[in-house]
């Protein structure tokens, strides 16, 4: 019987060549090729993807965004350094648009119980500067007081302010220099910056007031007029107190007597009108697309830069995050046992640490080191990965006891190739899709650290959003719009993130298709 | 079970040991708070660093931390802020208001999020349903201070139903300080119920389609009662365990929520704590904050095992 076996076996070990015959040479094969194109994972979520609308919807919005994150510092006419010191807090302003009255970008927010007196200083502005500040009168209350045995009307107007023409006349101190300068630049373009001086003392003694260029009644400005209801100029034509003598345009109605600036300790102060002034400095008129904030800085290109930041930030912290835990997880799943249960307790003890409390030790002890970036980046690395590399143990743990790793093991592969090249490519649409879901989460926690204070990035990357956002909490009733802008941005951005991302993770895993976490 | 629960407790333990150890360590590497000369409480202070072991290795100095905190629940005294306050005492006057405010949040929100998630989960893939979802989707995006925002620009100001602010004193549960905190309330709330929805749509949607719903309906069960004896039964097995956590996390507070209405609580204490460079506070805050985190974590996992029998804990998988 052995023998038999044995013979066999040397009967098949050395068989020659010509006795091997084809079996079926010229038989049919009738299978054909497959006539359609084959579909792969990725076109084939790509497909999944497409068919739902709102991700859709929500990527278009999303492109939208970062398009405005890259685009809007650039249209800008300001940089984040520009920051004006009167037109603060001022809400959304294009010069073009406001002169057609549409009720938009005019740079209009309402004034309540206005009495008499605050319109008639409105008007004053409108009649020195041409620049009439009271876009329209959105309500009047006239009530009756007896005085002295009369009835006296006093009416009460909700006005609609423009707050650009608003600040009208202001006082400035200019050296002798920038005088001339600003004399020779009225001559060139025919824009009067500079308006005739008015002494105190010809008022009431009001020199806290640049606005009040006309004869007053009394100390709170109460307008004298004359019998067609005009106001009447008090300008000075107090030559002694003169500093330079004025060779420049002259406002209607001036007869070469009015004088235009005074001596100021060793320069001179003058009345200028802010609007015009501000044309003279920035070399056009004032555009704010979303306002001003408390600081005075454009907030359309200032939205732009915080979020520029915010979105670079994110997507580099995900990417840390994602190879940290992508080879961590790897390592976890793929041995097990004991080293699992070491690791386990290693991410367990990190993850146990409040976010809150890492950022701010590594604030404290790295950011004069080696920046306030690095050390916040490090923060979000610190704890972050731990997410990622339960999800690619999970898969590991899967994945590994299949027959293809089986197969590669039995061929030879070692413990890397078999980590790297045969299981984890299977689980890349999982990691993939929980990083769009990681960008979000990483905007928003960033947005409320530099929110409350605790990070500040106004040196490294200018400003952020959530700095916005505080600077706009502190005026939120007067400039409801600073608060307004970074608000809309950031949740549109928040939102459309996390839509994208869940609209994602369904077309690359169908199965947890509408399961919400 | 007690074993699972015993190993767990312990496990946290030790994780808050090893944490805290770090955060000390780290701080005590910072140079101290300058103390100012002519201050009474300088003397005593310095007397108690160096009681505490300041210039000792910093081994040597958790360890005589750790002994204070056992023996005598001494966390140390204020050394900027609330110049040579005890951190303890400070920290009991802060508690109740973040207690108070975070305490009437989840009772606001969490049968609103419960019942909300039911609704939508009963009435699937109809437009109440998306309506739900997609606003639940939108309210977990938004940050909680874009809401603070809203509302105290709406309601507080254009309206002018509620105060900016919390009210300043101590009495918790006065009628006006109640109003006092609404917004606060309304502004944690929404991420709350927002949160309960999509998880007890999630849960329902997947029980309701279960076989045993249909073995309960074949047996005669009407639609309702299948839904509140089995369907709703299985569901609260993942919404109660968040609800414990929920609880648990009520002390922690919110940051962002305490700085914008100024309620005097912990988070405010936190961050002046921060801000200000006062390090007893800030170990004494930071412990607190992760032990309650980590509780909160644990009673998740156990509660599992105690309210679904079918769930073994600690078994091997």
């Amino acid at each position: 019987m052995s023998v038999q076996k044995m013979q066999n076996h040397i009967e098949y070990e050395h068989i020659p060549a010509e006795k091997f015959a084809f079996v079926q040479l010229d038989a049919n094969i009738h299978d054909s090729r497959l006539e359609t194109k084959s579909r792969g994972y990725f076109a084939d979520a790509f497909l999944r993807f497409k068919k739902n609308k709102s991700s859709l919807i929500a990527a278009c919005i999303l492109i939208a965004l970062i398009l405005f994150a890259i685009v809007s510092p650039l249209i800008s006419p300001y940089t984040i350094n520009d920051k004006d010191t009167v037109y603060t807090k001022s809400p959304p302003f294009i010069a073009s648009i406001a002169d057609k009255g549409w009720g938009i970008f005019d740079g209009g927010s309402i004034y309540n119980s206005q009495n008499d007196l605050a319109y008639s200083y409105w008007k004053g502005i409108a009649a020195e500067t041409g620049m009439d500040p009271v876009l329209r009168i959105v309500d009047t209350t006239t009530t009756y007081v007896k005085y002295r045995g009369q009835d006296k009307a006093s009416n009460t107007y909700t006005l609609d302010i423009n707050r650009y023409y608003a600040t009208g006349i202001v006082y400035r101190v200019f050296k002798y220099s920038e005088f001339e300068k600003l004399m020779d630049w009225q001559n060139e373009t025919g824009i009067q910056v500079i308006y005739p001086y008015v002494e105190p003392k010809d008022i009431y003694d009001i020199s806290d007031n640049p606005n009040i260029w006309y004869q007053v009644s009394d100390g709170k400005g109460t307008p004298v007029l004359d019998e067609n209801g005009d106001f009447i100029p008090a300008y000075s034509t107090n030559t002694a107190i003169e500093a330079v003598p004025y060779e420049s345009l002259r406002i209607e109605g001036d007869d070469g007597s009015y004088i235009y600036s005074i001596k100021k300790s060793g320069a001179l102060q003058c009345r200028i009108c802010y609007y015009n002034y501000y044309i003279y400095l920035n070399g056009h008129e004032p555009m704010y697309i979303f306002g001003t904030n408390s600081l005075g800085q454009d907030l359309f290109g200032a939205i732009g830069i915080g979020a520029r930041f915010s979105i670079i930030f994110a997507i580099l912290v995900s990417a840390i995050n994602l190879t940290i835990g992508a080879i961590y997880g790897s390592i976890q799943g793929y041995y097990g046992g004991k080293v699992d249960l070491i690791m386990d307790r290693i991410a367990d003890i990190l993850s146990g640490m409040p976010f809150i409390v890492c950022t701010t030790l590594f604030q404290l002890h790295l950011a004069q080191k080696v920046g306030v970036v690095t050390a916040f980046l490090f923060a979000f690395v610190l704890t972050g990965w731990i997410g990622m590399s339960a999800l690619t143990r999970k898969q590991f743990y899967r994945f590994k006891g299949q027959e293809f790793v089986l197969a590669a093991r039995t061929l030879g592969a070692s413990d890397r190739r078999l980590m790297f090249k045969h299981i984890f490519p299977n689980s890349l649409g999982t990691i993939i899709t929980s990083c769009a879901l990681i960008i979000p989460s990483v905007i928003f926690s960033e947005t409320q650290l530099t929110y409350l204070g605790i990070i500040n990035l106004q040196e490294f990357a200018g400003t952020s959003i959530g700095t916005l956002m505080s600077q706009g909490q502190v005026a939120m009733t007067s400039a409801p719009h600073g608060m307004f802008f970074p608000s809309i941005f950031l949740s549109l951005l928040l939102i459309c993130f996390n839509l994208f991302g869940n609209g994602l993770r369904d077309a690359f895993n169908p199965s947890t298709r509408g399961v919400d976490d | 079970m007690a074993k699972y629960v015993t190993q767990r407790i312990l496990l946290m333990l030790m994780t808050l040991l090893i944490i805290t150890c770090i955060c000390f360590v780290l701080i005590r590497m910072l140079p101290p708070a300058e103390l100012p000369l002519n201050d009474p409480h300088t003397q005593v202070i310095e007397a108690r660093r160096e009681a505490a072991g300041y210039n000792k290795p910093y081994m040597v100095q958790f360890g005589i931390f750790l002994k204070n905190v056992f023996t005598k629940w001494d966390w140390g005294v204020s050394d900027k802020l609330y110049f040579g306050q005890d951190v303890v005492k400070l920290f009991a006057t802060k508690l109740p208001a973040t207690v108070c405010v975070n305490l009437y949040s989840i009772l606001l929100s969490i049968p609103l999020g419960v019942a909300l998630g039911i609704w939508a989960a009963l009435k699937k893939n109809t437009w109440l349903d998306y309506t739900i979802s997609t606003l639940t989707m939108v309210v977990i995006s938004v940050p909680s201070f874009v809401f603070a925002f809203l509302i105290q620009y709406f309601l507080s100001y254009k309206l002018g139903w509620f105060p900016f602010l919390m009210k300043e004193g101590t009495d918790y549960f006065s009628w006006n300080m109640f109003v006092s905190m609404l917004p606060a309330v309304f502004s944690l709330s929404f991420g709350v119920v927002a949160s309960f929805t999509r998880t007890t749509r999630a849960e329902l949607t997947e029980v309701l389609t279960s076989e045993f719903m249909l073995l309960a309906r074949t047996k005669g069960l009407t639609k309702a009662q299948a839904t509140v004896r089995h369907a709703l039964k299985n569901c609260m097995v993942v919404v109660l365990p968040a609800i414990f956590g929920e609880f648990i996390g009520i002390m922690s507070g919110s940051l962002v929520i305490e700085k914008i209405f100024a309620i005097p609580g912990v988070g405010g204490l936190y961050l002046n704590a921060i801000n200000g460079r006062d390090y007893p506070i800030f170990i004494m805050v930071s412990c607190f904050y992760t032990a309650v985190s980590l509780l909160a974590g644990i009673v998740i996992d156990i509660s599992y095992g105690f309210i679904d029998p079918r769930i073994r804990m600690g078994s091997k998988k």
